[in-house]
């Protein structure tokens, strides 16, 4: 494809499309249709800017964290505090559209997709707040490591139904999330958490999101008095990442770099580094890079990060890799945990461990540009849902839960490492 | 060689063609084949090869779980052609029905070349509409292959449009919204979309998800131009206590079917 051509209907570049069947692309044409007169609609841009003031909490704030910095080269380090977001992640952006869009529709049911439960617990809670029926699916290895989530999400009143098909993480659920949207699509619309599927999925997502970076571009100009030398986000399908670089993308000065989940490392094959050795195909109604063998069947991923354990990521990502305006780099569990421990203890911040990909990135370019360049990291979301998985990495508590002491010799101690 | 001659030749005995699903590869390469030939001399006219694929999201528990079986004991996109050639062999109409990254990855072109070669009759493709489908249809009209498309109870006359011109052998016509499966009772739904498709073109109109008995083959049979039958089939052989056991059972089911169709029309 050449750059005179205009891209594709639903298009980025060669990427995105709209691989599904039949059966859904009159909910798909309806969906765009719908979403293009609200855009322009007074009454629901006013709608979804009230709710976002008075219920999200935007703008939400910038934080400069100097001590976090000193590990980072000495740059100086401010945090998009997407953590501080109602439900305690970027998720909520997107949900409060589409749900405002279901409510337009005439749809009565909400069904979601969750890997960290993030997605989930803020579609449950849109779907509270406007009286929608709501039912997460969620692989079944998800809803173990990442069970105080399925409570919240059944506390707001959705059903949590456990996947055990395939790899029993996102990618099932995903699929599982379709099946039931072709069986009921005349009354249920499919909250879809990050910039992928089919067309409009991947446009519309990142749109609700983009708040953070317009936010967050004027935030650091008042700040700094500059732009920043580089944005970091995690990718787990890339709608947080995409949500705060999209603002940046005509500010030629600026370097968006996204972070993969490394797992254990590229090498080991256990990881969900689809830039660093997927191959581009088809997944989940898209055209994008893929975690695939020779004969096209999807590879299992593996992350630390149920938010980031995924084979697939946003097709517009891999438009931005191919056309050079982004880079992608992968993070291991291991640097990723580092950097969790390390902005908890510096600076009184737990991230969730989607997030501490980014503050690891943010470490490793700090080094490299030194003492002047300003890095903005979006923290896209708190680490209270981590806390067990996390209290496990670093031995505080035993597989069963209970706590380990500090001078029982099995507990690794998280003091000893900084 | 395309499957349009079958459906003629059905029609002109007048009676809906019988159309059978089973995935390649369960409960292995050699096993399956061996399926497919005792639906071939049962009386299916036309086999839908099935690809095994690791994201099926058209698939209820069945068939999901005949592919993650498959796909455990070591299926490669290679076997589909060998089944292809035996099928096709066998006298039955053999069309492949894939997701559409396994051919992405092979390459289209390729797979292409590789099933006429084989002797297929073309590809029947559920996630991938004519809209994005560039590239295999000139695969297709290149090597003379059928492409048969969807079309479902929610699909507007614009999409029936566009799907009947551009499929060739049959437009498969999805009886209910929602995953394969057998349903107790096959709704008028698929009979109002079978005249809704006619509306817009001559091509023939086979219909398919939740067909399981002969009954119900019978009462399909009498407005569609096929009758697709898929999890039931492919459920004698996922339910077997032994693979003999598997083929009698699906032997008998398939010439339930057979008899189906041929009771249909007055
Ligand atoms: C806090 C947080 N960050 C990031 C992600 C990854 O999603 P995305 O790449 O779409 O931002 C998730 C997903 O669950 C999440 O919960």
């Amino acid at each position: 494809m050449t750059t005179s051509q205009a891209p594709a209907h639903g298009r980025f570049g060669e990427f995105g499309g709209r691989y599904v069947p039949e059966a859904l692309i009159p909910a798909l044409e309806q969906l765009e249709e719908v979403w293009h007169k609200a855009v322009v609609d007074p009454e629901f841009v006013g709608e979804l800017e009230r709710l976002q003031r008075t219920y999200t909490g935007r703008p939400s704030i910038i934080t400069e964290v100097p001590r976090f910095a000193e590990h980072c080269g000495g740059a100086r380090v401010i945090l998009k505090r997407e953590d501080l977001n109602h439900t305690g992640s970027h998720k909520i952006n997107n949900v409060l559209g589409q749900a405002l869009l279901t409510r337009r529709m005439g749809k009565t049911r909400v069904i979601a997709e969750t890997g960290a439960g993030q997605h989930g617990v803020a579609t449950a809670t849109a779907a509270a707040l406007l009286g929608l029926e709501c039912v997460v699916y969620m692989g079944r290895k998800d809803t173990e490591r990442q069970a105080l989530n399925v409570a919240r999400m059944r506390l707001l009143g959705a059903t949590v139904v456990p996947v055990d098909n395939g790899s029993k993480t996102l990618k099932d659920a995903v699929n599982e999330a379709f099946r039931d949207w072709v069986a009921n699509v005349g009354t249920t619309h499919y909250v879809l958490g990050t910039v992928t599927g089919p067309h409009p999925f991947p446009e519309m997502v990142r749109d609700f999101h983009r708040v953070i970076g317009v936010e967050a571009r004027q935030q650091v100009l008042d700040l700094v008095g500059r732009l920043p030398d580089v944005v970091c986000a995690c990718v787990g399908g890339g709608s947080n990442a995409l949500g705060i670089f999209h603002r940046f993308i005509d500010d030629a000065s600026v370097r968006l770099v996204g972070f993969e989940a490394g797992g254990e490392g590229v090498e080991s094959g256990k990881h969900a580094a689809r830039f660093a050795s997927g191959v581009p195909g088809v997944l989940h109604g898209a055209y994008t890079y893929v975690l695939q063998d020779d004969d096209g069947q999807t590879i299992e991923s593996h992350s630390v990060s149920a938010g980031l354990d995924y084979p697939s990521v946003g097709p517009e990502h891999a438009y931005l890799l191919d056309s050079g305006r982004a880079e992608y780099q992968p993070i291991t569990d291991v640097e990723a945990m580092e950097a969790f421990s390390l902005l908890s203890r510096t600076e009184g911040i737990l991230p969730a461990i989607e997030s501490a990909h980014a503050l690891a990135g943010a470490m490793k370019l700090g080094r490299e540009l030194g003492p002047d360049a300003v890095i903005l990291v979006n923290l896209s979301g708190r680490g209270d849902k981590d806390v067990h998985t996390a209290a496990q990495w670093f031995g505080l508590i035993d597989d069963d839960g209970g706590t380990r002491l500090p001078d029982d010799p099995g507990a690794k101690g998280m003091g000893e490492q900084l | 060689m395309s499957v349009g001659p079958i459906l003629e030749r059905c029609r002109a005995e007048g009676r809906a063609a019988l159309v059978g699903y089973l995935p390649v590869g369960f409960p292995s390469v050699e096993g399956s084949i061996a399926a497919m030939r005792v639906l071939v001399d049962a009386g299916v006219d036309i086999l839908e090869i099935g690809v095994p694929y690791s994201d099926p999201v058209m698939d209820g528990p069945v068939i999901q779980d005949a592919a993650v079986r498959a796909l455990a004991g070591g299926v490669h996109l290679s076997d589909i052609f060998t089944a292809v050639r035996a099928v096709s062999d066998a006298g039955a109409g053999a069309l492949v029905m894939t997701y559409w990254n396994p051919v992405l990855r092979y390459g289209v072109d390729r797979f292409a070349g590789d099933l006429k070669a084989a002797g297929g009759a073309g590809l029947i493709t559920p996630d991938l509409i004519p809209d994005e489908a560039a590239p295999w249809i000139a695969a297709a009209d290149s090597n003379d292959l059928d492409k048969v498309f969807l079309v479902a109870p929610s699909s507007t006359p614009e999409r029936i449009a566009t799907v009947t011109a551009a499929s060739r052998g049959f437009v498969y016509a999805a009886a209910v919204m929602g995953v394969t499966g057998a349903r107790a009772s096959v709704g008028d739904a698929a009979e109002a979309l079978v005249s809704r498709t006619r509306e817009h073109s001559d091509v023939p109109v086979c219909v398919g998800i939740g067909v399981s008995t002969g009954e119900q083959a019978t009462q399909v049979g009498r407005f569609a131009d096929g009758v697709i039958v898929g999890s039931a089939l492919v459920r004698c052989l996922t339910e077997a206590d032994s693979e003999e056991q598997g083929l009698e059972a699906l032997g008998a089911l398939a010439r339930e079917l057979a008899d189906g169709v041929r009771r249909g029309r007055p």
